[in-house]
């Protein structure tokens, strides 16, 4: 699930499977669950024919999710400057940015493309460890630029590279300058300081914290950094991995703090898109905004130049507030590609300065990992952004890439979403949250 | 293919009788000409082939993957058998699994009971040849056309808390999608407007098939419209009554598309074939939990389908 880019990929996601082309009763049948049984044995059964590895290659082919016409064109773009610098094509098989995500376990099983997009995070973790990703670890030592915390990030639990980062943007409270100045507010350090701040927003008669999740995940923003903030980088992660139990007072203590902020949010929040709510800030109705540097879409103009962010307020002073939530976009190797040469030769290219400048000239909206590359074209917004990132201690990659997929869409949506409606029983929700999850994490 | 085989056929055709003697290998059953034969065999063989492809190998693939814990990925060897932990995970730890039976049953009985007869009312009004009666019947069946990405975007229009058009107007505050109270009624609402202008259509066709005299008659005996409509019209129609009532529950019973559209069956908006593919199609790739609810789905459906064949059957046997 990832987040739409654009109002038009918004609504293009409006249109359900049935109408784009799936059968409706098959998929009631249950037929789809077949379909796949049957298509991925025959392909993974004739996956092992072509292993192939090609000497000098002269081309080597890209999957990309980057369907959106701007990304596209800097994909391309890029593509065209790794040809330049190597003589090897690349055929670039774009395919919609939803689809690609959710067809990715028949895509990787099947005769995937030898590179193709993905993002950090757990799930590349689990398919590093399924073996359908190739290893990066030669590649990683002809890179430079990366923090540790991109390594980090691109790292499979078997110590191996599986992925090199290309982009990523931040997660952080925005707000417009001009409003805080008018009213002579200030970024709140700690989190009294941010009850103090939206009790006085109050009272100016504005939404203090704009708040959305009618499509589930935007909570899960909400949700990371507070347990970021109160718990720490690492007890995060491993709730995430399943290991910590979410019955502890640990998390308990997350949704309490939750509660406490809930009636600073915007009220009703779960018929309302993002947009909907970053046009609340955008409109001054709204006093801030937690939410990834994508929000800047909906504004244009001198408006965008009024955005600015903080990153949110420390909770517990023994933890601080240097851990975020900054999903990172890159590109992983197929488990066997056509040619292992040319693929691990254009991962370089696209892990190197000269990659990520084509980005940084073509592309105004995300940030580019490779700290090498020619920032000087970045926007005010975006320089803050990346300072925000370098400075952090740890990267989080936002829940739905921290965790199982199905832990996340199937259960960490209805419960978050529960918790918006009815937040008084917080243990309830969180003792059928743990008995799915060891359901889940056990099969 | 040529006529001609066919009206060869059509001269060769001995009496019923003939093709059901026993030893039927012999001279008579060569009375039909190869070309028959053929063409019979693929009549047979084609749809055969089809339902058992298309519905049967899927609907048992379905109840087998409802034992196993499979995700999708590895080869069908190495699929884990968990016998009906999929099924007590339904019921006992997946919350949304309740809420979505229960809007299944109120979907079901808000069209049953609000919708299909107010299509019928419509038809009936319709029959009357009031004066711009095509445009009404074109206006009523128009969501029935409209794609439902459409339908969900219009309704998003209008129900959107911020900037839709009835808070607009009304100047409330209701968040008509969000409440998990108030979201199933207003989804039910669109799901009736395009389900009566569906019956309506329907309705409206069998009545037109009516026999006029039977109205005249009545209205000879000094019957009333409204009695005429129940005790002559209404009980001719009973074909059409039967079709409308499985449209009704087929409707009910595979309502997805928008409760997906709107929020992908969550948040007050559960549907049993919404949790099913939030759990088999996508990233998450639970097809084993997933096809445990479709086969609830199905065994439900099923009830449905045993009761209708029966009444058909028993119909055919009059």
């Amino acid at each position: 699930m990832s987040r739409p880019r654009s109002q038009a990929e918004y609504l293009a996601r409006l249109v359900p499977p049935s109408v784009a082309g799936l059968n409706r009763r098959s998929l009631l049948a249950g037929a789809s669950g077949a379909g796949a049984l049957l298509g991925t044995g025959l392909l993974a059964g004739c996956g092992d024919s072509d292993s192939g590895s090609g000497g000098d290659a002269k081309n080597v082919s890209l999957g990309s999710n980057q369907s959106d016409p701007k990304p596209k064109d800097v994909v391309a773009k890029v593509m065209d400057g790794f040809k330049t610098s190597s003589g090897v094509t690349v055929d670039i098989n774009t395919v919609d940015h939803n689809t690609f995500q959710e067809n990715i376990n028949n895509y990787l099983q099947g005769k995937p493309d030898d590179v193709f997009t993905w993002f950090a995070g757990y799930r590349m973790r689990f398919f590093a460890a399924k073996g359908l990703a190739g290893d990066l670890s030669d590649v990683w030592g002809k890179l430079d630029g990366y923090s540790d915390a991109f390594k980090k990030a691109s790292t499979g639990d078997d110590g191996k590279q599986y992925f090199v980062p290309a982009s990523y943007y931040p997660w952080a409270v925005f707000y417009r300058k001009s409003v805080w100045q008018q009213r002579g507010y200030e970024v709140p350090k700690t989190l009294d300081d941010l009850n103090t701040l939206g009790a006085q927003m109050k009272k100016d008669g504005l939404n203090p914290i704009a708040f959305a999740d009618k499509d589930g995940w935007p909570a899960m923003g909400t949700f990371d950094i507070l347990n970021l903030r109160i718990n720490g980088y690492q007890f995060h992660i491993d709730l995430m991995a399943g290991k910590e139990a979410w019955t502890s007072d640990k998390v308990k203590k997350v949704f309490d703090t939750w509660a406490g902020l809930l009636p600073l949010h915007q009220p009703d929040s779960l018929g309302r898109t993002w947009q909907e709510a970053a046009q609340s800030l955008q409109q001054k109705k709204s006093g801030m905004y937690l939410l990834g540097l994508f929000v800047g879409q909906q504004f244009s103009g001198a408006d965008l130049e009024d955005l600015d962010f903080f990153t949110f307020p420390e909770v517990d002073s023994t933890i601080g507030a240097k851990a975020l939530d900054a999903p990172i976009d890159g590109y992983m190797m197929a488990r066997k590609p056509k040619s292992k040469d040319a693929a691990q030769k254009l991962l370089t290219y696209l892990g190197s300065k000269e990659a990520a400048d084509i980005t940084v000239k073509n592309d105004p909206s995300t940030l580019v990992a490779n700290s090498g590359a020619d920032t000087g074209a970045y926007t005010a917004l975006q320089k803050k952004a990346a300072e925000l990132v370098g400075s952090a201690t740890e990267i989080a990659q936002f829940l739905d890439r921290d965790t199982r997929p199905d832990f996340a869409s199937t259960v960490m949506i209805p419960a978050l979403q529960q918790f918006i409606k009815d937040p008084k029983d917080i243990s309830g929700l969180l003792t059928s949250v743990e008995n799915q999850k060891k359901s889940i994490f056990t099969s | 293919m040529s006529d001609l085989p066919l009206i060869q056929a059509d001269r060769a055709v001995p009496p019923p009788a003939a093709t059901t003697t026993n030893g039927g290998r012999g001279r008579r059953l060569r009375l039909l000409s190869r070309t028959d034969r053929v063409v019979v065999t693929l009549m047979v063989l084609v749809p055969l082939l089809l339902v058992t492809g298309l519905v049967w190998l899927p609907a048992v693939a379905t109840v087998l993957l409802s034992g196993t814990n499979w995700d999708g990925i590895g080869p069908i060897s190495e699929i884990e058998w968990v016998g009906a932990k999929n099924y007590d995970d339904v019921v006992n730890i997946y919350p949304p699994f309740v809420p979505a039976v229960q809007n299944n049953l109120l979907w079901l009985a808000a069209l049953f009971v609000v919708a299909t007869p107010i299509g019928m009312f419509l038809a009936v009004l319709l029959d009357k040849e009031l004066r711009g009666s095509r445009f009404y019947q074109t206006a009523l069946y128009l969501p029935v056309v409209l794609s439902l990405a459409l339908i969900g975007f219009i309704w998003q229009l209008i129900y959107s808390r911020d900037q839709g058009l009835l808070n607009g107007v009304f100047g409330g505050e209701t968040d008509w999608y969000g409440d998990p109270n108030v979201n199933i009624w207003a989804v039910l609402v669109a799901a009736g407007w395009r389900h009566v202008g569906y019956i309506m259509l329907l309705y409206l066709a069998g009545l037109k098939g009516v026999d006029p005299s039977l109205r005249e008659a009545a209205a000879v005996d000094g019957s009333s419209e409204t009695s005429t409509f129940f005790r002559v019209v209404f009980p001719v129609m009973r074909p059409i009554n039967i079709i409308v009532l499985v449209v009704t529950v087929i409707e009910s019973l595979r309502a997805f598309d928008l409760v997906w559209v709107i929020n992908k069956g969550r948040n007050g908006l559960e549907l049993i074939s919404a949790l099913v593919t939030q759990n088999v199609v996508g990233e998450a790739s639970r097809i084993g939990f997933g096809s445990a609810l479709a086969t609830i789905m199905l065994a439900v459906s099923l009830v449905f389908i045993t009761i209708y064949l029966w009444t058909v059957m028993r119909e055919d046997k009059r």
